[in-house]
């Protein structure tokens, strides 16, 4: 264990996924399963092979990417100005949110035939689910994350002459800006449920989940499987992207996490003649 | 301020009969009047919760009064009137601003972002800060959190300096520490101070005048004023006025209750 504690992460889950892997053949060899109920890794790899020699992964791919990136974009951008209504205006607040948290009872899946009829665009269907699905975690976290932030520098701002905009780009956003990341995280990967679902009800020929619906119609487990994997590469890879903004722009965490100058070699020092 | 130039100083602000109670919630002020000269370092002590904060914010022209009004140089108070410094207690400073950055707020928002390096790290080196300025708050102790604070207060060259019990939140060799750097600085760069403190040593040894707050809704009930010489030191503590002057304050509050 101890060994294993002190690998790169890049080793520890190139073991954890040669490990499921290897159960999962174990698992198909022994226990003599149908190719076409439990196909095994082998059955897979082959099958993966083929959609990619032959461009469909990578077309149905990039159909899923372009609905899922909008729809998180879009929703973040719808999220942000309801959310700062939401924290700023007791009114709205009890005006908006019981329906908000109504509509969050009704599952996506119920109302997405519906805004296929309404929204003519197969397309434009698609991302609105996504939409629909992103929505409201982050919305969620961009209100707390705006309630989060301390009336002393609300106070301070506010002695400093501080306009409205001022005191959204200078104090609330930064302020929040940790937990709407938070939010845009959990957002990433369900924008790609959202785009999937959009396809699940608007299966025109086209993205993963189009593919998902007729390979298993086709039986075609084995592709069945290689859709489920290239979904989660997605939505890793979305996950993965917000990590990777989230560490630039809260550098200042990041770092004071983990220095304290005063701890270190020469603090005291300078205190010594700060304080002279 | 020694007493015969009282009269020839300025009054920066004052307060005529201002109450206040918060709409959804208590009565804190009643009647609460004082004068603060230009110049004058004034301190205020009192129980904890009897309206401080609030009497502070009031000054600051951050909340209105319920009654009464605030005058700065002889103009009813509105905020933004006169630019202010204020430090609190704690949490005053932006954690995703380096040191520099914080000091240089003031500036930015007041719309003079271009020529303020010098003055950013006049005021730096002033608190002794020196070799901190891309350092992020999170990293640095309370003490050298609260001289940013006082940095960021003054950058902007406020008329009044307006401190919520700003070494609150320190260990008390720190808190004493920080009550002499407050000195040095207040006399390299004089500025009408007020100052919320729970601390009677730290009002006397560095005030002009103690004002003692008590009873609910709380008025000013004392007025104690210090005839320390200036500069003061902390080796003043040792003086018979200065034992005067804490016994006084010190009785001023059990009496207000
Ligand atoms: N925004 C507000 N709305 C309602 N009540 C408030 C508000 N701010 C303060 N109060 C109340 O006013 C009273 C005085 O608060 P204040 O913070 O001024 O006290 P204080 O003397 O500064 O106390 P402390 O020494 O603990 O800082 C308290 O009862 C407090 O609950
Ligand atoms: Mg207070």
């Amino acid at each position: 264990m101890s060994w294993l504690n002190k690998q790169p992460t890049w080793l520890i889950v190139l073991i954890s996924a040669l490990a499921l892997l290897g159960g999962w053949h174990l698992l198909v060899v022994w226990g003599e399963y149908d190719r076409f109920i439990l196909p095994g890794p082998v059955d897979v790899g082959q099958q993966m092979k083929i959609v990619v020699a032959d461009g469909r992964l990578l077309r149905h791919s990039l159909v899923t990417i372009s609905e899922v990136i909008p729809g998180l974009l879009i929703g973040c951008a719808i999220a942000v100005p309801f959310g700062y209504l939401l924290a700023k205006s007791p009114l709205a607040e009890r005006l908006i949110s019981p329906y908000l948290i109504a509509s969050q009872a009704i599952p996506v899946i119920a109302i997405a035939p519906l805004l296929t009829i309404w929204v003519q665009s197969t397309y434009w269907a698609r991302v609105l689910v996504a939409i629909l699905v992103v929505f409201f975690p982050i919305l969620i976290n961009i209100v707390a994350g705006l309630r989060s932030v301390p009336a002393e520098l609300y106070d301070l701002m506010r002695s400093l002459q501080a306009t409205r905009w001022q005191i959204f780009y200078k104090l609330e956003f930064p302020a929040a800006l940790p937990v709407i990341l938070a939010g845009l995280k959990v957002g990433a990967t369900l924008s790609v449920i959202g785009a999937l679902v959009g396809e699940f009800v608007q299966p025109k020929s086209q993205g993963l989940g189009y593919l998902l619906v007729t390979s298993r119609y086709q039986f075609k487990t084995d592709l069945v499987f290689v859709v489920l994997i290239a979904l989660a590469v997605i939505a890793l890879t979305m996950y993965g992207l917000v990590a990777l903004l989230e560490k630039r722009l809260l550098r200042w965490q990041y770092l004071s996490n983990r220095t304290n100058v005063t701890r270190g070699k020469n603090g005291p020092q300078k205190m010594a003649r700060g304080g002279s | 301020m020694s007493e015969d130039n009282n009269s020839a100083t300025a009054v920066l602000l004052s307060a005529e009969q201002v109450s206040l109670a918060f709409a959804d919630g208590p009565h804190v002020l009643q009647d609460v009047s004082l004068t603060i000269r230009a110049g004058d370092f004034v301190a205020l002590v009192g129980p904890s919760g009897v309206g401080k904060s609030t009497l502070l914010r009031l000054l600051a022209g951050l909340l209105t009064p319920s009654s009464g009004q605030i005058l700065l140089q002889g103009q009813p108070l509105r905020l933004h009137a006169a630019p202010i410094g204020i430090v609190f207690q704690r949490g005053g400073l932006m954690p995703w601003r380096t040191v520099w950055q914080n000091v240089q707020l003031p500036l930015e928002l007041m719309g003079n972002g271009r020529h303020v390096s010098a003055r950013v790290q006049e005021m730096i080196n002033l608190v002794g800060l020196q070799g901190f300025e891309h350092v992020y708050p999170a990293q640095l102790s309370g003490g050298m959190a609260q001289r940013v604070a006082i940095a960021r207060a003054l950058v902007h060259q406020p008329s009044l300096l307006l401190l919520d019990e700003p070494f609150g939140a320190l260990d008390a060799l720190t808190r004493e520490r920080m009550a002499q750097e407050l000195l040095r600085i207040w006399h390299l760069m004089p500025v009408t101070v007020f100052m919320v403190t729970h601390s009677i040593a730290e009002a006397v040894l560095l005030a002009d005048d103690v004002l003692v707050m008590g009873g609910s809704p709380a008025r000013i009930t004392h007025h104690i004023r210090v005839a320390l010489p200036r500069p003061r030191k902390l080796e003043m503590e040792g003086t018979a006025e200065f034992h005067h002057c804490a016994t006084a304050v010190r009785r001023a509050i059990e009496a207000s209750g």
